[in-house]
């Protein structure tokens, strides 16, 4: 089922929850929400399951406006954040409570449970109370839950933030993998970017209620087009440095305090005809920076934070900004040493400071 | 070789407690449970022995300076009784109709309904509910004998008369319905609050999953909101049972028992009338609190039916926390 949102808006009194947002999601096609808490997200989601009514704007399931249509006749199937499973039902009570509210005959909703059940390995549960279950196996409910009616489109609202970090892994594999078997159109609430980025085909990045970007991972991790987008998408965050885009000789150098450096030919073409003043923002992610002794930038090792298998070094530069760099463990630099950092030019990110849009992507 | 371990090192943690913390595993109980335990005894366990001591005298006005135990005789008495029947059915409507129809059903309603509107409107209309609550009986009374008071006064006859229906002294016509619609009106509120708020505090994630699983107002209400405030229901029902048994300010108001022989005489009002305001001055304090320990006897039953309807072992879930 194809899902669109025209100019959708939500208000709340004077609280603007959603403002103007635009979004055509294709069919089968699983679309990560992600921003930071209070953008939204939640909002919207509400909006498509129909339990808030839009202030403005349209939804469209396919060809059909279900602004007025009730939840109950929007076939969606929900996963909440935190389960909702009804505890004075058991697991099978649970699991069925949709097919029940449409009077589906016993043998067809045992049988059809069962399926889910199986699939969610969770059968051997169905005499259980959500009480006598751990975490995952609620989630696992919950999933089997909205699943069990075959609805054309699932939304879930973080279902994994109240996992811990192992099992939120192997359930993060588990509903992609789901998602793309039943090939069932999906919107996915997060404010986890690794989710967001590992799961999804392709991201809505919202702040304070408006869209900041609507992309593929790859796009929105090597292509930014704002401040935001590029400080909110990647972990550990991009750096960014003050500086000054001049051309020289034909070649566009960037420049700050402590650095000097010459962007590559395309890059600084690009920058210099979208350039409307001097002062710009330079970009590198912690990845692209690396310890070299013909860097171009001389820093002091500020704090060093052992990652595993990469250790995250915050470098001082001489005006006291802070540098995220990533490298392999076994670097052997200490606290107060002085290095040099070499850039990976070709990852530059250039933003005007005032407008906040790339110099480079838009 | 893993299990042994784990036996190993089991064995190794269970050491014998000391007399110090097995006193504490009492004392701390005791320390929280004890001024509760102590309003009970003072003022329930004491007072019921009491009146069961005195159920087995001959105390009465007329005795008084000559107490004399007389084994179950009053009891006796009431078994023999051709008017207790009566006044035990009175019993059983006077509670069930006010139990069911208002202090329970119109609750529910009432605070289904105004969950279900906005919110400021919910609000104004139950605290408009609460008035009669905080009106003094004697006057609420008064009130509603002139609501029912025969033509050319009563309210109820100027409503009703444009439909035909001859105006009269309801109270006199319809003893009952008056009587219980006074009491319900009042006993509606209590349950009306517990509930609103057992609603209100339902997390408002089940109420959305119940919408997107299909559920249409009623089913909403049947599946999700009545199971999860049966803990509540179960509390007002044998709160308010209680209460409207010992209870008869109203109908000793309204109708004093009448019209006519024993017409809404409850056990309570029979007590109250036989131990401490006897028509003609012989008061008998022992025939009375025969009375009033049967009613306690009544009370405890119907809450451990009340327990057993409920499944009220189900509902309470084994406790999370098991050490103190
Ligand atoms: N019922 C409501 N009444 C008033 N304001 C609301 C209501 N629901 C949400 N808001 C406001 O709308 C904004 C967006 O809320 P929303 O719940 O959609 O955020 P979210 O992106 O889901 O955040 P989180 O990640 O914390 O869940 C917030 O500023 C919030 O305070
Ligand atoms: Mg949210």
């Amino acid at each position: 089922m194809e899902v669109r949102l025209e100019r959708l808006s939500k208000h709340f009194g004077s609280v603007v929850a959603v403002d103007d947002l635009t979004l055509h999601i294709k069919s089968g096609e699983f679309v990560a929400l992600l921003g930071p808490s209070g953008c939204g997200k939640t909002t919207t989601l509400l909006m498509l399951a129909g339990i808030y009514r839009p202030t403005g704007g349209e939804i469209w399931f396919g060809d059909r406006l279900v602004n007025d249509v009730l939840p109950k006749d929007r076939n969606i199937g929900m996963v909440f954040q935190s389960y909702a499973l009804y505890p004075h039902m058991t697991v099978f009570e649970n699991i069925t409570f949709p097919l029940k509210l449409k009077k589906v005959p016993k043998e067809v909703m045992r049988e059809k449970a069962q399926r889910v059940a199986d699939m969610m390995q969770i059968g051997h549960l169905m005499d259980r109370r959500p009480a006598q279950l751990s975490g995952g196996q609620q989630q696992r409910v919950a999933l089997a839950r909205a699943l069990v009616k075959e609805p054309d489109i699932l939304l879930f609202d973080e279902p994994l933030s109240n996992l811990d970090a192992k099992l939120r892994l192997t359930m993060r594999g588990e509903i992609k993998r789901l998602q793309h078997d039943l090939d069932i159109t999906s919107i996915y609430v997060t404010h986890d970017q690794v989710e967001a980025m590992t799961m999804a085909d392709r991201i809505a990045v919202l702040r304070d209620g408006r869209l900041q970007a609507f992309a593929t991972p790859d796009e929105l991790y090597n292509r930014p087009r704002n401040l935001f987008v590029a400080g909110f998408i990647g972990s550990p965050p991009m750096n960014f440095l003050n500086a000054r885009l001049t051309a020289q000789n034909g070649q566009a150098i960037v420049e700050g305090n402590g650095f000097r450096i010459t962007l590559p030919e395309d890059l600084g073409r690009k920058a210099l005809s979208q350039a409307q003043r001097e002062e710009v923002i330079y970009g590198i992610r912690p990845e692209h920076i690396r310890l070299d002794p013909d860097g171009e930038v001389e820093a002091e090792i500020y704090v060093i934070e052992p990652l595993g298998r990469e250790d995250l070094l915050d470098c001082r530069l001489p005006d006291g900004t802070l540098l995220g760099v990533l490298v392999p463990s076994g670097h052997g630099v200490k606290i107060g040493e002085k290095v040099r950092l070499k850039f990976q030019l070709d990852h530059s990110q250039l933003f005007d400071p005032h407008t906040e849009q790339s110099l480079l992507w838009n | 070789m893993a299990q042994q371990t784990v036996v190993a090192e089991r064995a190794a943690l269970q050491v014998e407690p000391s007399w110090r913390a097995r006193l504490r595993a009492i004392t701390t109980p005791a320390f929280f449970i004890g001024p509760a335990l102590l309003l009970i005894l003072i003022f329930f366990f004491i007072p019921v022995i009491l009146t069961i001591l005195i159920s087995l005298t001959d105390m009465s006005v007329a005795t008084i300076s000559d107490i004399n135990f007389v084994g179950l005789k009053n009891y006796e008495r009431i078994w023999r009784s051709r008017t207790t029947m009566k006044i035990l059915k009175n019993t059983f409507i006077y509670v069930g109709f006010t139990l069911t129809l208002f202090n329970v059903g119109m609750a529910l309603i009432l605070s289904l309904i105004t969950t279900h509107i906005p919110e400021r409107v919910g609000t104004t209309f139950r605290t408009f509910w609460l008035l009669p609550r905080i009106t003094p009986s004697v006057i609420y009374a008064i009130m509603w004998t002139w609501f029912t008071a025969d033509a050319p006064y009563g309210i109820v006859n100027q409503f009703l008369s444009p439909f035909g229906i001859t105006p009269k002294n309801w109270l006199n016509a319809q003893p009952w319905l008056v009587v219980i619609a006074a009491n319900g009106f009042v006993g509606t509120s209590f349950g009306m609050i517990i509930f609103t708020s057992a609603i209100h505090a339902i997390p408002v994630d089940y109420l959305r999953a119940a919408l997107v699983d299909g559920a249409s107002t009623l089913q909403r209400i049947r599946y999700v909101i009545l199971p999860m405030i049966r803990w509540p229901i179960l509390f007002v029902v044998t709160y308010q049972t209680l209460s409207l048994l010992a209870s008869f300010e109203y109908i000793l108001l309204l109708t004093d028992g009448g019209p006519g022989f024993y017409t809404t005489e409850v056990w309570s009002l029979y007590a109250y009338h036989r131990a401490l305001s006897n028509y003609f001055g012989n008061v008998q304090f022992g025939f009375g609190a025969a009375l009033a320990a049967i009613l306690v006897i009544i009370g405890v039953i119907a809450s451990v039916v009340y327990l057993r309807v409920f499944r009220f072992s189900e509902m309470v879930a084994e406790p999370k926390i098991e050490v103190l």
